[in-house]
């Protein structure tokens, strides 16, 4: 299988006066329709490789290739429409829109592209809203739903434009043992179906141990590295 | 533009309170502009309709002891020559004294035709008693002399000329100008008894002009084109003066009064304008999460700011609509209720839809400008600096 990401050599440093140092020459390369997870300590520096790669920060040195194409060269137009086309994202903090619907919040990639909303496409956000079972509030204000409800919106989004990578940064930290079971499980259906490449971060062993792939991050640099044998 | 449309839309209404009072807060804005603006040029109008209403615009006049006896002839080629003058009406005029028995008051003796004069002085309107003088001798004086020659209606006086000579005439109603000095002062009379009691032909000494409505401020270049007719007739050039260049205080008066309501109305802008650009701004940072979701979906830039834009345009919008209501509303029930005991309004009004279009579209505009700056910031918003900081 072919990569659509890949770090090389990524370092990153917080601050100017008094610098931080986080990520040390990570190189890092995921191949596409792989389901990986990344682990390691609270500070280690995980959501700053993940905010990397999804293009949401830059680092201080190094290359991001997505999709074969180093983000360095790309204008914040393009690396804008590059998110929007290509990644998907769930974040820890549900982040959905409160002034919007649930409907309405999964819509919104799709209206960002600026791409007319056919019957098709509707049909399509109703179905993402059915595989994460949330028909029937779906017109509920997101403000108005429960956490799980919430995070399985967030799901739904992060799929609506097909995107081939989906980041997701403990998109169970503050679900019940029950509902993080039900959407890990989801997020496996969805891998095997469209082919989607995941990267999760967890602090969950149980659930990092259902992966294709685990990557632990330690003091900003890869401390393990293991893919198992019959993915 | 549709989906920052959208957004903009679905923000204003998800703070709904904050919203209207954005609005009530432009609308008062322009309201008090629409007030004060239709006030002021009410009270500026109603005092130039004071000064210079019932009286000559332009006159053209030849120098003292001198007269025009081709006057009909210069008036029908004015009429034809110079556009903007509603009417033109010839008038001779005999200084002198009026005796009865032993009292005796100096007067002004005005010849008129009546036919045109009407129309700039509304003669008919300020009979008090009596009625207008229709044959020669007949005259009709200012309440005024009443009390200085102890007279009554239909009483004979005798109007002397100096130098020239004394003629019996008939007082036949009295008129009120409520102007002290011409009430004490004026005699009204044909043209006929002037120039008999002058004794001289069918000539006038000058003729008198009102401007049409809308070009009174334009009475210094309409005199100007009067002017050259005489040069282009090699007439000798009477001398032609306009109510502006005589009324230089009132002028000065009304020009401060325009000054001083505009800089009303800027200071209100300025305050609109600051209080928008910082209701906006705060708007921007309490839908920054937002912004930062938007961004990390991939919203351009330029769409993230033109929310922003849209929020300003619509509170402009409602705002202007609002406040053109309010102030319409506010003018109507100062000039419905506040009345004089004559049943007009205390303060005239002079309601202009140039004016209020104007007035509107400065504060939409203003609107737009102060959310210029929350949109930048939405623009340059980090993304990460929204997930962070969750
Ligand atoms: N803006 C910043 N300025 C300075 N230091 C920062 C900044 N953001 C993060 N850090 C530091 O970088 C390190 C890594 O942070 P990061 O958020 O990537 O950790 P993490 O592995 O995601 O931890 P957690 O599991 O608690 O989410 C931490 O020590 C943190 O304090
Ligand atoms: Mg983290």
């Amino acid at each position: 299988m072919p990569n659509v990401m890949e770090l090389k050599e990524i370092t990153k440093i917080y601050g100017t006066k008094i610098q931080t140092q986080v990520l040390f020459g990570i190189n890092l390369a995921f191949e596409e329709g792989s389901f990986n997870s990344i682990i390691g300590q609270s500070g280690s520096g995980k959501s700053t490789l993940l905010n990397i790669l999804g293009s949401l920060d830059r680092p201080t040195a190094g290359d991001i290739i997505i999709n074969g194409k180093n983000t360095k060269s790309l204008s914040s137009k393009e690396l804008s429409d590059l998110r929007n086309e290509s990644i998907g994202f769930i974040f820890q903090f549900h982040y959905l829109l409160p002034e919007f619907t649930a409907l309405e919040n999964v819509l919104m990639p799709y209206r960002i592209s600026k791409k007319p909303i056919t019957k098709e496409v509707l049909d399509y956000a109703n179905e993402l809203l059915d595989i994460v079972g949330l028909t029937k509030v779906k017109n509920n204000l997101a403000i108005n739903m429960s956490g799980g409800q919430q995070q399985r919106v967030a799901i739904a989004r992060s799929l609506m434009n097909n995107p081939k990578i989906i980041l997701a940064d403990e998109p169970t930290g503050n679900l019940d043992s029950d509902s993080t079971e039900q959407v890990y499980e989801l997020l496996r259906k969805i891998n095997h179906q469209f082919g989607t490449t995941f990267i999760i971060i967890t602090h969950d062993r149980h659930i990092a141990e259902k992966a294709d792939r685990i990557v632990e991050i330690k003091d900003g640099r890869i401390n393990l590295d293991i893919t198992k044998a019959n993915a | 533009m549709k989906l920052a449309f959208s957004i903009a839309v679905r923000f204003l209404k998800s703070g709904k309170i904050q919203t209207w009072f954005i609005i009530l807060g432009i609308a008062i804005g322009v309201s008090v502009q629409v007030f004060i603006g239709s006030l002021i040029s009410g009270l500026q109008k109603s005092l130039v309709d004071k000064t210079i209403g019932n009286s000559s615009q332009i006159t053209i006049t030849v120098p003292s002891g001198e007269y025009m006896d081709d006057y009909s002839q210069i008036i029908s080629n004015l009429s034809s020559n110079v556009e903007g003058i509603e009417v033109y009406t010839p008038t001779i005029t005999a200084r002198g004294t009026l005796l009865e028995g032993t009292d005796t008051s100096p007067v002004v003796m005005r010849g008129f035709t009546f036919e045109t004069a009407n129309q700039i002085y509304n003669f008919e309107e300020k009979i008090t008693e009596g009625r207008m003088p229709n044959s020669i001798n007949e005259i009709v004086l200012g309440i005024g002399f009443k009390e200085s020659l102890n007279i009554e209606l239909n009483d004979q006086l005798t109007f002397d000329v100096p130098t020239i000579g004394t003629t019996n005439v008939i007082v036949v109603g009295f008129f009120d100008f409520k102007v002290q000095a011409i009430n004490t002062a004026w005699a009204i009379t044909t043209l006929n008894t002037v120039q008999t009691a002058l004794g001289v032909g069918d000539v006038v000494d000058s003729i008198e002009s009102q401007i049409e409505d809308g070009l009174i401020f334009d009475a210094v270049e309409i005199a100007a084109l009067v002017q050259t007719q005489f040069v282009n007739n090699g007439e000798g050039s009477p001398e032609v003066s306009n109510w502006i260049d005589n009324n230089e205080e009132l002028l000065s008066g009304l020009q401060g009064q325009s000054i001083s309501s505009i800089m009303i109305q800027v200071f209100v802008m300025i305050s609109v304008v600051l209080a928008i650009a910082s209701v906006l701004a705060i708007i921007v940072m309490q839908k920054s999460r937002q912004i930062g979701i938007l961004k990390a979906m991939g919203i351009q830039n330029l769409d993230a700011s033109l929310i922003f834009l849209f929020e300003g345009l619509i509170l402009g919008l409602l705002g202007a609509i609002f406040g053109v209501a309010l102030g319409l509303g506010l003018s109507y029930s100062f000039t419905t209720f506040a009345l004089k005991a004559d049943g007009t309004p205390v303060v005239p009004l002079f309601i202009d839809p140039g004016f209020i279009a104007l007035s509107a579209a400065i504060a939409v505009t203003a609107a737009l400008g102060a959310s210029l700056i929350p949109a930048r910031k939405s623009s340059k918003l980090s993304v990460i600096e929204v997930i962070r900081n969750a």
